[in-house]
């Protein structure tokens, strides 16, 4: 068994956005009774003691969190890497100034289209100026900063727009990230997963765009993995490099993994260490020994671990199948179907979204 | 949140995934030469840790984290700025008790800290410039 290197802290699912892609999860209500700061806090030294160098601090949105910066505190005083995702709505200069002084290294801004409209529909709420003005705080502050943007059927034509905007604002980084297919995605996935064309065409701009600024930007970009022939190597293995803690204490391998069923572990009954090492939510798909054919006997089984858990499940019923994503699935036809679907000429571009609420039991 | 989060999503990308030498570049950036001249330092947000469960020292930035072995861990130590890549390589040669201007050991300094540029853990100054702006003025 190996340790932990990234720790996902997932603080709140509250959010003052409502994009329809969102990954978080479609109950909600199930995540209300949030932990509190020194529970957090003490989740973070033992997050350390396991082996723990990055803290991603997440949600939702985090800055919901009156004590962000007392949990940023603890992160950092436990020596991590702490890192900030953000739909940057709340982070004004004086919140700003406190979480740098509380030792936040790193912040990740979304934003969800190249211009105001777009990005204000998607994101449910009027929020694209608030945003760029929150990336100027960030860049004075002296942060490196991220443009995160979720790529879809509805916003991947502007990638080139998107990277223009990620040079105005002075990124460091931008991660270009087709939407996968989990929590609200899923419900809206005919509307979005974009044309083999679309993506074609998004890919031919990303590389460019990776050449010409080689010097001063980072260009990540993930594609949809329905297109791919082979599942993405998730998580680098169930429970092996990274560690989720939901808003109510439970630890998960991942934040989809939630859906599967598997028994809850909490932090509020469990040491962190006993989750990791030995709670059936961590061993239950560690290693390649859970694997059936085609994944048991192939040579891949160790470069893509049999793709995704939580995919495998959603489309199959069964989380111990070969992630259908791939090419050798027996149960390949699932995802061929919707590939398909996307691709015909009749399929509009701009089908209806539904919005994930603000918050539980309010759409 | 943001479905490029975490989660089983990015897994495409190289988050947290460690290098254990500083090896493998995931950009495809070109060639980086590293002269003897250039001085080379930790970039700005780039921090040089240790990992006491882990017993190695580490380079922690955004989204990423290069796991160290001692001798590139030795590297880096001397990377401030203001030592040339000729002066590390030496004072290494000295700690390591090598010949002087080992080109073996030298060739191995150089490689490896054209890697980290290439990742961006690495800036190389000019030779002729100091880290404050001011020039440097041989002799």
């Amino acid at each position: 068994m190996d340790s932990p290197f990234g720790l996902l802290a997932e603080l709140t699912y509250r959010c003052p956005l409502a994009c329809a892609y969102c990954s978080n999860p479609l109950n909600m209500e199930d995540y209300t009774d949030e932990l509190g700061t020194d529970e957090w806090r003490r989740v973070l030294v033992e997050a350390r003691d396991l082996g723990v160098l990055q803290c991603h601090l997440s949600g939702g949105e985090p800055l919901l969190r009156r004590d962000l910066e007392e949990i940023v505190a603890g992160a950092h005083e436990a020596g991590m890497y702490t890192n900030l995702v953000t739909s940057a709505l709340g982070l004004s200069r004086r919140r700003a100034d406190r979480l740098r002084a509380a030792g936040l290294d790193h912040v990740q801004v979304s934003i969800q289209a190249d211009e105001p409209a777009v990005s204000d529909t998607i994101a449910g709420t009027p929020s694209f100026h608030r945003k760029i003005e929150a990336m100027g705080v960030v860049k004075e502050l002296g942060w490196p900063l991220t443009l995160n943007v979720v790529l879809h059927r509805q916003n991947i034509d502007h990638v080139a727009d998107l990277l223009a905007l990620a040079e105005e604002v002075g990124a460091d980084r931008v991660e270009l990230a087709n939407t996968q297919y989990y929590g609200w995605a899923l419900r809206n996935r005919a509307a979005l997963l974009p044309s083999r064309a679309q993506l074609a065409a998004a890919e031919t701009v990303v590389r460019a765009a990776r050449e010409r600024l080689r010097d001063r930007m980072d260009v990540v970009y993930v594609i949809p993995d329905y297109y791919s022939r082979y599942p993405k190597p998730c998580m680098g293995g169930w429970a092996s490099r990274q560690l989720t803690v939901t808003p109510n204490g439970d630890v998960l391998p991942c934040p989809a993994a939630q859906s599967l069923p598997l028994p809850r572990a909490g932090v509020r009954e469990h040491p962190l260490s006993w989750i990791w090492a030995e709670s059936p939510v961590m061993t239950a798909f560690r290693g390649t020994d859970w694997m059936p054919d085609p994944c048991r006997s192939c040579e891949r089984r160790e470069l893509d671990f049999g793709g995704c858990r939580c995919q495998a499940f959603q489309l199959t019923g069964d989380a111990a199948r070969t992630d259908p994503v791939c090419h050798l699935s027996p149960d390949h036809a699932v995802v061929d179907q919707v590939v398909r679907a996307a691709n015909e000429e009749a399929r509009p571009a701009d089908a209806l979204l539904v919005p994930r609420p603000h918050r539980a039991g309010r759409p | 949140m943001d479905p490029t989060r975490n989660g089983p999503v990015r897994n495409g990308s190289t988050r947290d995934r460690p290098a254990p030498d500083g090896s493998a570049p995931d950009r495809s950036a070109g060639e980086v030469r590293v002269r003897h001249s250039d001085r080379p330092r930790l970039a700005r947000h780039v921090r040089l840790s240790y990992s006491g469960t882990r017993q190695r020292h580490i380079l922690l930035l955004p989204e990423t984290v290069v796991v160290l072995n001692d001798s590139g861990a030795g590297i880096l130590a001397l990377c401030d700025g203001r030592r040339t890549v000729a002066e590390i390589a030496a004072e290494l040669g000295t700690r390591y008790r090598r010949v002087p201007d080992d080109p073996v050991l030298d060739g191995e300094v150089r490689r490896f800290l054209a890697r980290l540029v290439t990742r961006r853990c690495v800036e190389l100054l000019d030779g002729s410039e100091l880290p404050d702006g001011r020039e440097h003025v041989d002799g």
